[in-house]
């Protein structure tokens, strides 16, 4: 079987800052990561390889540094890199990126074998919209299955797949057909160490890098921003709150003076709290 | 009806040049369309808070409200449109079919394009569920269209266009997106994130149906099975009216026993920051902020929680927070409105203990006896 897995390279973003007076994003010196959604993903990918046989192939779309992101998932197993990089896919949106990823996928598809299952994330942790999954999978007429939390089975021959997939208020078991795209929720599994072998191969591996026309885009126009529906049009910092939280002086209270204080504030600004608080036994 | 607002001057220079005159194609979409969420026979909350918005947006462009149901024959959709007329829909598209009964993206995906096309809104919205991401996702690229996620504000500028701002690279910043020279403008909002608008009494408007163009024979995608979370669980965390939440400040998985014990005794839900998931002290839907929930209770209490910007877009709205942090320049005291500089491990059980006091005259005489 043939699988392939979106990984997106993405500032760690509980390191970014923000600059006080341009409002901008100061990347400097931020490290990048694989987007943790997709590691979910790709262990997913791994396991269903190691049991059914076949191979695993990584994507990614980026700048030439997102090679570091594609090693990486080769350090932890997967078979083939493949790095979709052309600066005409600058600014892309989702709707641009679905495109741009769905023709890279049709041709790793041509040159290495159809995929049965391809994975990305549920969503990325720097764009956080959860679009280009079910936006790559249109563009190739896939079937989707989002929110997947777990595999239940996998049946290559007859083409089936059984998946448990989060909506509201529930789990809800599908099955369907291959090929399909499924997009992976986070918890279900860890992500391996890769093994040492793993490593070696990984650290010998060519990339395979193609641009633009390499995939097969020859319309430029649904690529990068001219592709983009969406445009920005003003980026600022969230406002401030103009005071600080009042503070309830410590200074030598026990602790039942201090939660007397509190819960006096919360009925002081909340009245009617008082009423509707319950009281719930034991 | 035109709005007066189309006859406005176009904007100045800046990123608005970009905008060119719309393609003809383009130029007889109108309307406010609000998709009404409706799975398992119940409409999802966020249905009504965004028409709540839609009601704002289609007044200030001077077009109508739509509610759009898609649903199995029966009471349910029809309940859900007399709700919306409720929540100030205008008027109702609804396309009734038995195979969209449970919730799957080939009959909805097909549903909703098709309605799009035969009768073109403007602006059309939905919320950020799991169904309303996997339905937008789908129908924006079928429809070649622009999609802005998890929107917090809504608004249209001064020449009609959906102005619609979200926070972006982990909520650290805002920005406001503009879909150009494409319709309908397509965005999805969290659960929470807008108000409540208050429910009216106009239960009567015009419905329209439309007739899904797919058999059942078509889909592939067959439901086995739905196994829900049950009464008792985490659902209800995003529309709790109290809510309190644990951090790392806790210290020991024992100790988060002491925030669920004050939660219980005040009749509210509890919650933590992300990495109490992250180790497994609770499970990932209690867990509130960019990634998890969002949550607008009347009163939020914070025990060891720093309150970085991934947990503060999740609590923002509620209208009284109250943090307990042992660190006096913790952020979580920049947006919080009451605050105390004491162990959480030792301030929660009096908490409990005096709310029991204050709040059960027949608990006091438990105690007392
Ligand atoms: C992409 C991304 C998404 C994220 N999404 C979320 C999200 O949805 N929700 C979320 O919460 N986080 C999220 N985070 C994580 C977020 O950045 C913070 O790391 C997290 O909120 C910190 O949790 P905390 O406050 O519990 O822990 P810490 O930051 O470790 O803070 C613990 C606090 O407890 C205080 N403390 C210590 N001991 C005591 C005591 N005995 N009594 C009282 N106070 C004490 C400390 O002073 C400190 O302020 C996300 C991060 C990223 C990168």
């Amino acid at each position: 079987m043939h699988i392939v897995i979106c990984i997106k390279q993405v500032p760690d973003s509980a390191q970014i800052r923000v600059h006080p007076v341009t409002n901008t994003i100061m990347r400097q010196g931020v490290p990048t990561i694989i987007n943790p959604y997709d590691l979910f993903a790709l262990e997913e990918a791994l396991q269903l390889r190691d049991r059914h046989g076949g191979e695993v192939t990584v994507l990614t779309m980026g700048p030439p540094m997102a090679e570091d992101a594609l090693r990486k998932a080769l350090t932890y197993g997967a078979d083939r890199a493949v790095l979709l990089t052309d600066r005409h896919f600058a600014g892309s949106d989702t709707l641009a990126t679905s495109f741009a990823l769905s023709r890279a996928i049709a041709k790793i598809g041509e040159a290495f074998g159809t995929p049965d299952i391809v994975f990305t994330g549920k969503q990325t942790i720097d764009g956080d919209t959860a679009q280009v999954g079910p936006g790559i999978a249109k563009r190739l007429d896939l079937l989707q299955l989002t929110y997947v939390a777990k595999i239940v089975s996998v049946d290559i021959n007859g083409r089936e797949i059984t998946v448990e997939r989060r909506s509201e208020g529930g789990t809800q078991t599908l099955m369907s057909k291959l090929p399909c795209l499924i997009t992976m929720l986070e918890g279900t599994n860890e992500i391996r160490r890769g093994s040492l072998d793993d490593a070696l191969r990984a650290a010998r591996s060519q990339i395979v890098k193609w641009n633009a026309a390499d995939a097969g885009i020859e319309d430029l126009t649904k690529c990068g921003l001219r592709g983009s529906p969406t445009v920005v049009k003003r980026v600022f910092a969230p406002p401030e709150r103009a005071e600080k939280a009042e503070q309830i002086d410590t200074a030598e209270k026990t602790p039942r003076d201090l939660a007397e204080e509190l819960i006096a504030g919360i009925f002081l600004r909340q009245p009617a709290l008082e009423s509707e608080l319950a009281f719930d036994g034991e | 009806m035109l709005s007066t607002n189309r006859e406005s001057p176009p904007p100045a220079a800046g990123r608005a040049a970009m905008k060119k005159e719309l393609p003809d194609q383009f130029k007889d979409h109108r309307h406010v369309w609000v998709f009404i969420e409706l799975e398992r026979d119940q409409v999802h909350p966020v249905s009504f808070e965004l028409l709540g918005e839609g009601r704002k947006l289609a007044d200030k462009l001077g077009v109508q409200l739509a509610g759009v149901v898609l649903g199995p024959p029966g009471e349910a959709t029809w309940f859900a449109i007399a709700e919306a007329f409720a929540y100030g829909a205008d008027l109702a598209y609804l396309v009734e079919a038995p195979l969209l009964a449970d919730y799957r993206n080939e009959p909805f995906t097909k549903a909703l394009t098709d309605l799009v096309t035969n009768y073109k809104p403007e602006i059309l919205l939905l919320g950020a569920t799991t169904l309303g991401r996997d339905l937008a996702g789908s129908v924006a690229t079928t429809l070649l269209t622009g999609l802005t996620a998890d929107c917090t504000e809504l608004d249209v500028d001064a020449d009609g266009s959906l102005a619609a701002t979200r926070p972006t690279f982990g909520g650290s910043l805002l920005c406001t997106i503009y879909t150009l020279n494409c319709r309908p403008q397509m965005a999805t909002v969290r659960p929470r994130v807008m108000a409540m608008p208050p429910r009216g009494n106009n239960k009567i408007g015009r419905v329209i149906q439309h007739k899904v163009s797919m058999i059942e024979e078509e889909i592939v995608t067959k439901v086995l099975g739905f196994l829900s979370d049950g009464q008792s669980a985490t659902a209800n965390l995003a529309y709790a009216d109290v809510v309190v939440a644990g951090g790392l400040g806790l210290g020991a998985v024992e100790n988060v026993k002491l925030m669920k014990k004050l939660a219980r005794t005040i009749g509210a839900d509890y919650g933590c920051s992300r990495p109490l998931v992250q180790k497994g002290w609770m499970p990932a839907d209690r867990q509130i902020g960019q990634t998890g929930k969002t949550i607008r209770p009347k009163l939020y209490i914070a025990a060891g929680i720093s309150g970085a910007i991934q947990h503060r877009v999740g609590v923002e709205g509620a209208d009284l927070i109250l943090a307990i942090n042992t660190d006096p320049n913790a952020p979580i005291f920049d947006f919080a409105h009451l605050g105390v500089v004491t162990d959480a491990i030792r301030l929660l059980p009096s908490l409990t203990e005096l709310f029991t006091h204050r709040l059960s005259p027949h608990s006091r005489d438990k105690l007392a006896n």
